[in-house]
């Protein structure tokens, strides 16, 4: 990449996991160019999520490093990540679900701004933040169902907020764990939509099942089998890829 | 227009969640004519309005934090003997005697919180009732002290302000514990309406979650369990003062499951379910006893499995669901 003066907006190297003997991350030197549209995929137990907790943080690595925007964060917390630009959503919804979906997107942008530990204003009084938060359900054609629980939406709906609360954050780098999973395939563009009007400042890293979305939105991606990167290129290249096809699309196609 | 009329609406109902609303009035009117309808029963009210204030602090860490405890009479009991053992030993001032209690009870709770949070779950339980029990156990050797299983007495109390003394028909007991309830309640409240108090439930409803929006979850949970320790360490103290004794029940599983007992009646994480749950199990707890003095428990555990059956969510779950059954 000679010539290219910025550092990628993500990047790990030699980054492993390994739980006893078992390796969920072995040796994986990951690159996620600024504003990219990046996909991650792989059969099931390749690691992926395992990948994503490892990057945000949720899980320690055992060797490695990782960086942000040229920066290591290899030792900060969860928190200190989030704070730093470094955002996920989550493959199966994690939502406060007996909160309103206002508040879902309310709570991230408190903690964004800081004062989600402040104790002596109620929470009403933050006018800003819950302008800021209508605002963003508006964009995402949420705000009629603002006030309702998650608990009353359609899922479809769900996964939308799900979105919503990681937008919230002002993400530099969004890692979107399925974010059509569960979804009727019907619906997903609803979700693929989205993804592509997204800011093209934030880059994407998207963990997906499914090939459609993958194609449809990705100019890169990577393979990851067995906690090691398998190949990695634009789509083309990797639908062509006959090792690609024996260990994920290959199984796909059998079924 | 529509649109942004959509937005103001919205927007309206959102931030004014926390104001005060006419019925919140209701349980200090119904308070207020307990002190002028029932002039026999001002001690036991007394003790009411107390226990309400400890359910209430359990109601902040259970029901709002989802902290799971066993063990909040730790921090009961140890406001109760911090204002016993001071005003044992020649310091009777009540509102000192107070705020000593809520400081000590908070370091306890600090301490061992700073420790026990750590875990989640049935660990997280057990090593409440640990904390509880060590407590117990230590009150109970220190008996040169404490008075060990024969309770601490010799409590004598100064006049409130040097002007209101404790009367023999409660009606100072009264008065004090209604007015600092009335504080304490007051503080809940804002805590639970604070982006502090929304971070804590968001933390109950998915903690993993609120971590990957960058909250510092754990030190908020410590910081609500201290707030809880020193409210349930004030609950101690005005019940030690407004009595003069203070028993090593006070310490006990017996007192810590209670409060869960009168909060699950009444109703959890709902700021007012103490409010209900209390007078219910100590009215009930005291025609029962009387009634029935061999069984009387019984009565009461059936009480407890009927809400358990037939009303989750505690009375004000009926409340909330014949609210909102017509509009649906």
């Amino acid at each position: 990449m000679a010539g290219k003066m910025t550092a990628p907006a993500l990047e790990t190297s030699g980054l492993s996991k390994s739980f006893g003997a078992l390796n969920v991350a072995s040796d994986i030197d990951f690159r996620l160019e600024q504003g990219a549209r990046h996909a991650l995929i792989g059969p099931n137990g390749a690691g992926k999520t395992s990948f994503v907790n490892l990057v945000t943080g949720a899980l320690r690595a055992s060797s490695g490093t990782i960086q942000l925007g040229g920066a290591d964060i290899t030792t900060l917390s969860q928190a200190a990540r989030v704070k730093r630009g470094l955002v996920r959503t989550f493959q199966i919804n994690a939502l406060f679900r007996q909160l309103c979906v206002l508040e879902n997107v309310t709570l991230a942008i408190a903690e964004r701004r800081g004062v989600g530990g402040d104790l002596l204003r109620p929470s009403g009084r933050h006018r800003t933040i819950i302008d800021e938060a209508y605002g963003l359900l508006e964009t995402l054609g949420l705000a009629d169902q603002a006030l309702l629980p998650i608990n009353a939406l359609a899922y479809g709906r769900q996964r939308l907020v799900e979105i919503a609360v990681a937008l919230g954050l002002q993400p530099k780098v969004l890692l979107l764990d399925e974010p059509a999973a569960g979804i009727p395939s019907g619906e997903s563009s609803v979700i693929i939509s989205l993804i592509e009007r997204l800011p093209s400042d934030i880059a994407l890293l998207i963990i997906e099942h499914d090939m459609d979305l993958v194609f449809r939105l990705a100019r890169k991606i990577t393979v990851l089998v067995q906690g090691r990167i398998l190949v990695e290129g634009p789509p083309e290249a990797i639908a062509a890829d006959p090792r690609v096809r024996d260990v994920y699309l290959g199984e796909r196609g059998r079924r | 227009m529509a649109a942004d009329d959509a937005r103001a609406a919205t927007v309206d109902a959102f931030a004014r969640r926390h104001r005060f609303r006419a019925l919140e009035a209701v349980p200090w009117l119904l308070a207020l004519a307990g002190y002028v309808l029932f002039p026999g029963y001002l001690p036991l009210g007394a003790q009411i309005l107390a226990t309400i204030l400890f359910v209430l602090s359990a109601d902040l860490v259970l029901g709002y934090a989802g902290i799971v405890t066993l063990g909040h009479a730790a921090f009961f009991g140890t406001g109760a003997y911090t204002a016993g053992l001071l005003a044992a030993n020649g310091w009777g001032e009540p509102l000192s005697g107070l705020v000593a209690a809520a400081l000590i009870a908070a370091l306890v709770g600090f301490l061992s919180g700073l420790i026990i949070l750590r875990t989640t779950g049935l660990a997280l339980l057990m090593q409440t009732l640990v904390v509880a029990a060590t407590l117990y156990e230590a009150a109970n050797k220190a008996g040169r002290w404490t008075g060990g299983d024969d309770g601490l007495s010799g409590v004598v109390m100064w006049p409130i302000f040097g002007v209101f003394r404790f009367d023999m028909f409660g009606r100072t007991a009264y008065t004090y514990c209604l007015a600092v309830l009335f504080l304490g309640w007051l503080l809940a409240r804002q805590i639970v309406h604070s982006p502090f108090g929304r971070s804590l439930t968001g933390a109950r409803e998915n903690t993993a979650r609120m971590h990957a929006i960058g909250a510092p979850v754990a030190k908020r949970r410590l910081i609500i369990y201290t707030i809880s320790a020193a409210l349930a360490g004030v609950s101690g103290a005005l019940i030690a003062q407004t009595t003069s004794f203070v028993g090593l029940t006070s310490l006990s599983l017996e007192r810590s499951g209670n409060a869960l007992i009168m909060l699950i009646i009444g109703g959890v994480g709902r700021l007012y379910g103490a409010f209900i749950g209390v007078p219910l199990f100590m009215i009930a707890q005291d025609r029962f006893s009387k009634a029935d003095p061999v069984y009387w428990y019984f009565w009461l555990g059936l009480l407890m499995v009927a809400v358990v059956v037939f009303a989750r969510g505690g009375v004000l779950g009926i409340f909330e669901r014949l609210w909102k059954w017509p509009a649906k």
